[in-house]
């Protein structure tokens, strides 16, 4: 029982560790942001350049893939995503093209295979990260065989979840998040610089996604279309936690993930992924703004 | 002049840009002093990872016979098609490398899902399929020849070699849920109980998924001493890491595979296979001159000294000697002739020798076991000493004396109701 207690956890960890970005882009900022997958993917490519050009592990790597997609995400919010304020279709659309950008400028090595240049790490091949031994192998846990290496995710998420927490509720700048996500006109009326937290935080859901990625990459193939199917995941979680509640992405993650490990020990993950689906559509007939929504005006 | 795969791209695709003008005359096309030939491989999209390697292995087949005096006397065109990983694309595809440039001979297609795909295209307006890839079986036309493995020529070795030399007898058979998996363990299922072994699971995980903590605690607890894989893709990098991870060894609890080939090796890492088995025909690691060399070949050919060669590669490779020695004995190039004269050929792969089955078009392959080793490589400890007669019907009864398959077609009569 306590096994498939903790695959559900770690499950849900990963859920989580994907949705936690998106909760901020799009649950906090309304922007449906498709290239949020390949934030992830950034984030994994980051890791294998860093294990191969500077010779740095997994977990030196985390700063890192944050500080770059970090970067990127800033500047498609200031390129892209900025001017598209308000209107939905038309932001899904633009960030859809980004995702086929990002994928193509990995595949093209940045765009230097025109040229015949091929970067270690880079191109259409599959890479892989390395796992650094004190993070592989097992752990006993009340007498029952934990992975290390999802121990150590479901470590990170909680940082992570926590950190995000403490921004978002406990200091100045969340503060002004929080005020635009209810109202941008009266926030900008109120003298909050809207153009300036709109990218810091846009900033900071893809930084996350970046951090996601590095994880990811410890047990997953790195390839270029490898975010695709994380980014559906991820917004299962987001819409069924509720936009705008962190709280709620929490929650539907672990919940997900546990109705996850206990459907696939019941029967196996073909049922499982089924099961999942007619839950999230259950929940969003029950309650189409998922389960924690605010109230806004 | 050092080829690399980008210049040979630019290089192909200045060549089909050449080809779309002689086109439009296909007539004009025949008169011309080359022997044309098609290729549809994914060259974008998910599945490009391993069949461009594929086609690259076709294209050096072909550039080597040309280097050498060509075919009847005249040099050979490849027409090269992309199927972008989609299957309506390479129906597609297939319908325009056989209307519009009148082709009859196409070497083609990776995935099951795209040989479904084309199959009514060749069979309908009669051109030759070449499909290079290992398949589950449970076909039997006469529009395809088939020169990967058959269910037979992977399991009838591996079963008994894992229950008596392993000495391991209770099964967990995984699977990607798709139908080459569900026919490997069809047959994988027969011969663990004609041998006295059992299997005490046979499960699934959706094609492409990659979350195998479940699978795996599963795998833990069902009391199995062997693993019998048939999962597929990416999901493999994610299984054999996952296996690790959770603190399985291959020592104790080996993962027998069926579809691990050195390009997942490579991709997940070698050291979450070591120890590890994989039944395939051909492996990088056959240490002959013929194998060495054409390894080196290869490498040189697409400009990649680490680049890695793989059963249905050697398949692509060498199906197109087979299709040159048809069309030498036929002295024609028409699906007909070449029908009838690739029946019986014999070539020295890379691999060992390969024989095309007259009766049903597949492909006689030695059968051989190599276990992962520390550097991504695997080592052969089981070979047959001769090729295995293909049974593309052996999940249902077939039997070498008692064929389904034969030249006059299926016999529906004998396959269960």
């Amino acid at each position: 029982m306590l096994d498939t207690i903790f695959i559900g956890l770690s499950v849900g960890s990963v859920l989580l560790l994907v949705a936690l970005g998106l909760a901020i882009t799009y649950g906090a900022m309304g922007v449906i942001n498709m290239a949020h997958g390949e934030m992830v993917m950034l984030g994994a490519y980051t890791t294998v350049l860093a294990s191969i050009h500077l010779g740095i592990g997994l977990l030196g790597a985390i700063p890192i893939a944050f500080m770059v997609t970090a970067l990127v995400g800033y500047a498609i919010e200031r390129l892209i995503v900025s001017r598209l304020y308000g209107r939905l279709l038309d932001t899904l659309l633009a960030t859809w093209g980004v995702a086929i950008l990002l994928q193509q400028a990995v595949r093209l090595s940045l765009g230097l295979a025109f040229f015949g240049i091929t970067i270690a790490g880079l191109g259409t091949g599959l890479q892989n990260v390395r796992v650094p031994a004190y993070l592989s192998g097992v752990i006993s846990i009340g007498g029952e065989q934990v992975s290390l290496y999802r121990a150590f995710i479901i470590l990170v998420t909680i940082l992570l979840t926590l950190l995000t927490w403490f921004i978002m509720y406990r200091t100045a700048i969340g503060a002004q998040v929080r005020a635009i996500m209810r109202n941008p006109d009266m926030a900008a009326a109120c003298g909050i610089d809207v153009k300036r937290v709109n990218a810091l935080t846009f900033a900071y859901g893809s930084g996350l996604a970046g951090v996601a990625g590095v994880m990811m990459s410890g047990f997953k193939t790195v390839f270029p279309d490898m975010g695709t199917p994380m980014v559906v995941d991820g917004f299962l979680v987001v819409v069924t936690g509720g936009v705008g509640s962190l709280m709620g992405t929490v929650l539907s993650a672990g919940l997900l993930g546990q109705i996850n490990g206990l459907t696939a020990s019941v029967s196996n993950d073909i049922i499982a992924r089924a099961v999942i689906f007619a839950v999230v559509v259950t929940i969003i007939i029950w309650k189409p703004s998922g389960l924690f929504s605010y109230k806004g005006r | 002049m050092t080829i690399n795969r980008r210049t040979f791209l630019t290089g192909t695709a200045g060549a089909f840009g050449a080809l779309a003008a002689p086109a439009i005359l296909p007539r004009a096309a025949f008169a011309a002093d080359t022997v044309k030939v098609g290729s549809i491989f994914s060259l974008t999209g998910g599945l490009s990872i391993i069949e461009r390697s594929l086609n690259d292995a076709t294209h050096m087949a072909v550039s080597e016979i040309n280097a050498a005096g060509g075919v009847l006397g005249k040099q050979i065109e490849i027409v090269a098609e992309d199927g972008a990983s989609d299957p309506k694309t390479f129906n597609e595809k297939a319908s325009k490398l056989i209307l519009q440039d009148r082709i009859s001979s196409v070497f083609a297609c990776y995935t099951s899902a795209s040989r479904k795909a084309v199959l009514p295209v060749f069979e309908r307006r009669n051109g030759l399929l070449f499909y290079p890839t290992y398949y589950e079986g449970f076909e039997c036309s006469k529009n395809v020849v088939y020169t990967g493995a058959v269910p037979n020529q992977q399991l009838s070795n591996f079963i008994p070699w894992i229950i008596n030399t392993l000495g391991k007898k209770k099964f967990f058979i995984v699977g990607s849920n798709y139908i080459y998996p569900r026919e490997m363990a069809k047959v994988s299922k027969m011969l663990i109980e004609q041998n006295g072994g059992e299997w005490v699971a046979d499960e699934y995980l959706e094609l492409g998924h990659s979350e195998w903590a479940s699978m795996v605690s599963k795998i833990k607890s069902s009391g199995c001493d062997v693993v019998l894989s048939n999962v597929v893709g990416d999901s493999v990098v994610a299984f054999y890491r996952e296996f690790k991870n959770q603190g399985l060894s291959h020592d104790t609890l080996p993962i027998c595979a069926t579809v691990t080939s050195e390009i997942e090796i490579a991709a997940m890492g070698a050291e979450y296979a070591a120890g590890s088995y994989t039944s395939f025909p051909y492996f990088q690691a056959i240490d002959t001159p013929a194998n060495t060399e054409f390894v080196a070949r290869y490498r040189k050919f697409v400009g990649d000294e680490k680049a890695v060669t793989h059963h249905a590669l050697e398949s692509s490779y060498f199906q197109v000697y087979l299709w040159k020695q048809a069309v030498e004995k036929a002295g024609d190039t028409s699906t007909e002739a070449v029908r009838a004269a690739v029946g019986g050929q014999t070539f020295d792969a890379p691999g060992g020798k390969v024989t095309v089955e007259a009766e049903n078009l597949h492909t006689a392959l030695t059968p051989r076991i190599a276990q992962w080793q520390d550097d991504g490589q695997g080592k052969i400890i089981d070979a047959y000493d001769e090729p295995e007669f293909p049974l593309p019907y052996v999940a249902y009864g077939e039997a070498q004396d008692n064929l389904y398959c034969t030249a006059s077609g299926l016999d529906t009569s004998k396959l269960p109701k």
